[in-house]
């Protein structure tokens, strides 16, 4: 391949019997290029090469060669010699010698084969792996909400060690921008709740009671927890994997190299922004709910916005606000720990990124969910 | 791949790259025999990567033609074609391994896409190159994160070299290794060129690769090739960058040493 007017010619082995020895010709381009036709080609030979008793492989026309080539050519002789025989290999030009010498040098240890599981075996030691990782789950999360009480007792001790700067703008990206999508999702939410209520109440003459089911239900329940599952698909993805590329760059390494704590410079910031910006966006988009439910409560039911209002005032208390909205703060953190320690569990890949982003959303939206049940039961004992 | 004709492996005629106001290659021209080992030299931020990733089609020139193995790079060029593969190799300066395959995958991953081979053959070629350049079977199955940096370019220099490409681009080969792992790996180019007759394009600011692998070393300054020639002919040379590279203390100390 090297020579200058190479051109590329099909490539042939042949193979006679000689006297006692098989005579081998390869001809033509043995290049990557032809690579299946190459593989067939030796393959053909087989059969004849384990009935002949010593070959005699003659190189003098081939045109072309490269490692596959050789390859291929050095696997016959080599198993012709495995079998005891002689093999005799002619006629190397002399810009292909080197080439050849370095393929001889390959591959020359067989490999070592991995004995198979026994897949009942296999079975039960995974499902012994994931309890063991699921313990491993808990303690990180433990962990990491310990590490993340230290900063903060560090911050309340140093208030000037506050990231502010840091602090605004992740307020001002998960709070700020976030405002958009969630008024538009938690609009449509109390739209379509209203209508179906509208819907199905009508039927016995309960129409007015959907506003108390789209205010109750909307400012308990709704509001927060699909603000909670949006912001955590949202920032709770982006913070895994912003954390975890850092990882992976040893950007976290350097910055505890500097006697920084990257709890407090990169973790505190982005959960305490969290744990601010999850309230308003419930708030805001409680609001927008019952909006939604307004406007179709007065197109579709046909209730004007001031009966609305006035039924609303009287089916909703501030209790019903204040048992929504004390509930984000703590999903808040919830996804914010989930997401900073998932983050910093990525390893080297970029598949291992992939992976945690998606465990750090599954988690965070399973135990936000879990998080909700247990308010509830803990709210209907207290009489709330 | 092997159609070509002529003396040239590449021909750089006339070419301009820019970034917004910014001119990084201005006018320049450099010509590179087949089957020799020229390296690029330039001042950090100077254009050398730009060069060479234009070259391959990364980067788009403003104008100018090149030309690779007799076929023109270009905005027109579709760097995605099949058979562009098997025409070069190019080992990145970060090794740029497919990060969720093993080293074998990610040798194995050009031929898979290329061409049409049983799994058997397909794992002996990539094991054949592995310890080609120097690497065990067993190293085969690790993962780039668990790789050293030495064997991280080792296996990033297998994969460019899967489909046995006439033309290798090297940027930085040696950046980041000890000496006696450069060392080794400039006599691993020097072996692989000859065995393969490679022709080697070398973006390098190592002084002892230069010295003892490179037939020709190209110095890139100002956007244009200032000297090119034998590493012997540019310590002669008068232009004042050249003179600064090849004449600076850690160079007359490298020199000193040899001498």
């Amino acid at each position: 391949m090297s020579s200058e007017f190479v051109v590329t010619t099909t490539p042939d082995l042949t193979a006679e019997l000689a006297g006692d020895a098989l005579d081998l010709r390869p001809r033509g381009s043995w290049v990557a290029a032809n690579a299946a036709t190459l593989e067939g080609l030796c393959n053909n030979v087989v059969p004849q090469l384990d009935r002949s008793d010593a070959i005699k492989m003659n190189m003098a026309e081939v045109h072309e060669l490269d490692t596959l080539g050789a390859w291929l050519l050095e696997k016959i002789s080599r198993r012709v010699t495995a079998a005891g025989h002689r093999a005799d290999v002619l006629g190397i030009a002399e810009n292909y010698a080197g080439l050849i010498e370095e393929v001889r040098q390959v591959n020359r240890r067989t490999a070592v084969a991995i004995p198979a599981r026994n897949p009942l075996l296999a079975k039960v030691s995974d499902i012994g792996r994931s309890t063991i990782g699921a313990s491993e789950d808990l303690s990180a999360f433990l962990q990491m909400l310990g590490s993340l009480c230290l900063a903060i007792v560090g911050v309340l001790r140093r208030p000037k060690s506050l990231r502010l700067t840091s602090l605004t703008y992740q307020l001002y990206r998960v709070g700020w921008q976030a405002i958009p999508i969630v008024v538009l999702i938690t609009f449509l939410i109390g739209a379509i709740i209203a209508q179906q209520g509208i819907f199905h109440f009508r039927k016995f003459g309960a129409d007015s009671y959907v506003v108390d089911m789209v205010g109750i239900l909307v400012l308990r329940e709704l509001g927060v927890l699909i603000v909670a599952i949006m912001v955590a698909g949202r920032s709770g993805s982006a913070y895994t994997a912003e954390l975890g590329s850092m990882k992976m760059r040893e950007e976290i390494d350097a910055l505890s190299t500097m006697g920084l704590d990257p709890v407090e410079v990169l973790m505190l910031p982005r959960i305490v922004a969290l744990i601010c910006a999850l309230p308003i966006l419930s708030f805001i988009g409680s609001m927008a709910a019952l909006y939604g439910g307004c406007l179709v409560a007065w197109f579709y039911g046909g209730m004007g916005p001031a009966i609305f209002i006035a039924r609303l005032h009287d089916a909703i208390s501030v209790t019903h606000f204040e048992v929504g909205i004390i509930k984000a703060p703590f999903m808040a953190l919830v996804i914010g720990i989930i997401a900073c320690s998932e983050g910093l569990r990525v390893k080297g890949s970029a598949e291992s990124l992939g992976q945690h982003t998606t465990t750090s959303v599954v988690k965070s939206i399973f135990l936000v969910i879990v998080l909700d049940g247990f308010f509830a039961v803990f709210f209907a004992s207290i009489g709330m | 791949m092997r159609e070509t004709k002529g003396p040239f492996a590449i021909r750089v005629r006339d070419l301009v790259v820019g970034f917004g106001p910014h001119v990084v290659i201005d006018h320049l021209a450099l010509d590179v025999r087949r089957g020799e080992i020229i390296g690029l030299v330039g001042a950090s931020g100077g254009g050398k990567s730009v060069l060479m990733r234009t070259i391959i089609g990364l980067i788009p020139q403003r104008s100018g033609e090149i030309e690779v193995m007799g076929s023109a790079i270009g905005p027109e060029h579709d760097r995605t074609a099949r058979g562009a593969a098997g025409r070069w190799g190019i080992l990145f300066q970060q090794g740029a391994l497919f990060s969720s395959l093993t080293a074998r995958q990610n040798v194995q991953f050009p031929l898979r896409e290329n061409l049409v081979l049983s799994d058997a053959l397909m794992d002996e070629i990539a094991t054949a190159k592995l310890e080609m350049v120097g690497l065990k079977a067993e190293d085969g199955d690790k993962f780039p994160s668990e790789l050293s940096g030495g064997m991280t370019k080792r296996v990033a220099l297998a994969r460019a070299l899967a489909l046995d490409p006439a033309i290798v681009f090297l940027d930085e080969p040696t950046s980041g290794l000890d000496p006696i792992a450069a060392g080794d790996f400039d006599a691993l180019i020097e072996t692989l060129h000859r065995t393969l007759g490679l022709t080697v394009f070398m973006v390098t600011h190592d002084l002892a690769s230069l010295n003892t692998v490179c037939d020709r070393v190209a110095a890139l300054a100002d956007g244009k090739i200032v000297a090119i020639g034998p590493m012997r002919e540019l310590l002669q040379f008068e232009h004042p960058w050249v003179r600064a590279y090849f004449h600076g203390k850690r160079s007359q100390m490298l020199q000193h040493k040899a001498s």
